[in-house]
Formats: C-alpha cells, structure tokens, sequence
C-alpha cells in the first residue's frame, strides 16, 4: 500500500508498544490481533527500529496480511490485516 | 508404469504425513546457565516464540536453577553443604550476575540500569510475561538436588514442573527448534 493509501485507512485497533524494547512490541502485537476479528486492521506504534523488520516477519509467519509502516518523527506506525 | 508411480505417491504421501505428525511448533530449550545476560536472552527468545504461537517449554538446569528461587520464602532442615550451596548461589533472578563485566557487581548493576533506560524488562518481569503466555518451566530435579534446593523454595510460576531429562528429550524431539543456553 501506498503512504497515502495507509494515512486513510481506518484502524480496528492501535497498539501502542513505543515504551517498550524487543520483544515487547512483538508480544503486544500478539495481544492485540487476539482483540480484533478475521479482516480487521491493527496498527502498532512502536520506536524500536528492529520492530521494522520483525512485524513483517511474523506477519509472514501468522499468514496476516501486512500492509506497511508510516514513519513518523520519532516512531513508526505499522499496518496489518488479521488473516 | 503408472500403478507403480501411483504407488510411490502413495508412500511418500505416507511418509510426510508422518513426518509432519513427528514435530509439532514447538521450542525447546535448555537454560543451564546462570547469567544475568543467557537467562534474559533464553527468555526473550522464549516469549518471542510464544508471540508465534510456539508452544514453548524451557527445561532449567544446573546454575540455572538458582535464578528461579524466590527470594521471599526460606525452608528448614537442610543440611550443612545445601546450606552452605544455598548461600553462595544466587538467590532468585534479581540476584544473578552478567556473564562478562561482572567487576564485583559494578558492571551487573550498571547494566540493569542501562536495561531499565533502554526499556528492556528485568528478568523479573520476563518470568511475569512467560508464565502469562503459557510457557513451561521444567526444573530438572538431579540438579535441585546437587544444589540443596527445595521444592518449597522456587517461585511461584503457572506452569512449573520439577523432572527429569528425560522430559526435555521427549519435547526436544517433538519440537521444531531445540535450544541451549
């Protein structure tokens, strides 16, 4: 997805893992797609670069859907649709 | 020509279906160390896999067992070396020490500092969350009892089991990722 396509997307849920390091990011995305349904979109906040790389990754695993990170100034906000 | 390739199919087909049933998605690792560093990267890869939804199963043994003591509860009757063990040992994980840069506790406490800047969690916190997610903590029992400690005297953890190797080889060998730290 495009950037612009992601800033206008709507969230089902946002999980704000910013205040915290591996693998908080990762455990508080577990605990979120637990909190949504099949096709729903999450979102997850989060100032730890490597969380960049691992998302995906588990996404892959997961089978959901990833969608893609906005950057902002001081974290990233990542995209993922629940499989 | 073709029976027999049909045949074959069949057979392979036999032999991944029994081969899928062999290992599940399952982690299994050894915590034998005592350091303030492996018990926290044992654990962080611990509940990372759980976040894959692995069933997760860590078997502690050796110096290991000393970082799963609770520093709150104190038994009797024990005899003059497990005493003597129980006092040079670690009490609980707050009380274990960095692998390298130890430097008489300055580099350990300079670290858990650092942890604490840099949002890591203690690994009193890790414990928390791995019994959140289901993890089992196996203890082995041979080494409890070469260290003198109880069974009264580890901490309170969901799903906690005192055994044998033999435990850990039979999830070792069901499991897709086996582990030693």
């Amino acid at each position: 997805m495009t950037a612009e396509e992601l800033k206008n997307l709507k969230s089902n849920t946002i999980v704000d893992a910013r205040g915290t390091a591996c693998p908080g990011p990762l455990l508080a995305a577990k605990k979120g797609i637990g909190e949504i349904n099949s096709g729903e979109i999450m979102e997850i906040y989060s100032a730890d670069e490597g969380t960049k790389h691992d998302i995906p990754k588990w996404c892959q695993k997961m089978t959901h859907e990833f969608l893609g990170i906005i950057e902002e100034d001081s974290y990233s906000r990542l995209f993922l649709r629940k499989a | 020509m073709s029976i027999d390739l049909e045949k074959q199919i069949l057979e392979l087909k036999e032999r991944i279906s029994k081969l899928e049933a062999g290992t599940k998605d399952q982690l299994s690792m050894v915590v034998f160390s005592g350091d303030l560093d492996k018990i926290l990267a044992a654990l962080i890869i611990a509940t990372g896999a759980a976040a894959y939804d692995m069933k997760v199963k860590l078997f502690f043994t050796f110096w290991a067992t000393a970082a799963l003591r609770d520093p709150e509860k104190t038994v009797q009757g024990k005899n003059f070396m497990a005493k003597m063990f129980g006092m040079m040992l670690p009490k609980g994980s707050g009380k274990v020490k960095l692998s390298k840069m130890n430097m008489c506790g300055i580099g350990t406490s300079m670290i858990k500092g650092i942890m604490k800047k840099n949002k890591v969690p203690s690994l009193q916190e890790m414990f928390r969350t791995a019994g959140e997610l289901g993890i089992e903590i196996n203890i082995c029992e041979m080494s409890m009892n070469l260290m003198g400690f109880k069974k009264e005297e580890m901490i309170d953890y969901p799903n906690k089991t005192i055994c044998g190797v033999a435990t850990f080889l039979s999830d070792a060998q069901e499991s897709k990722i086996q582990l030693f730290i």
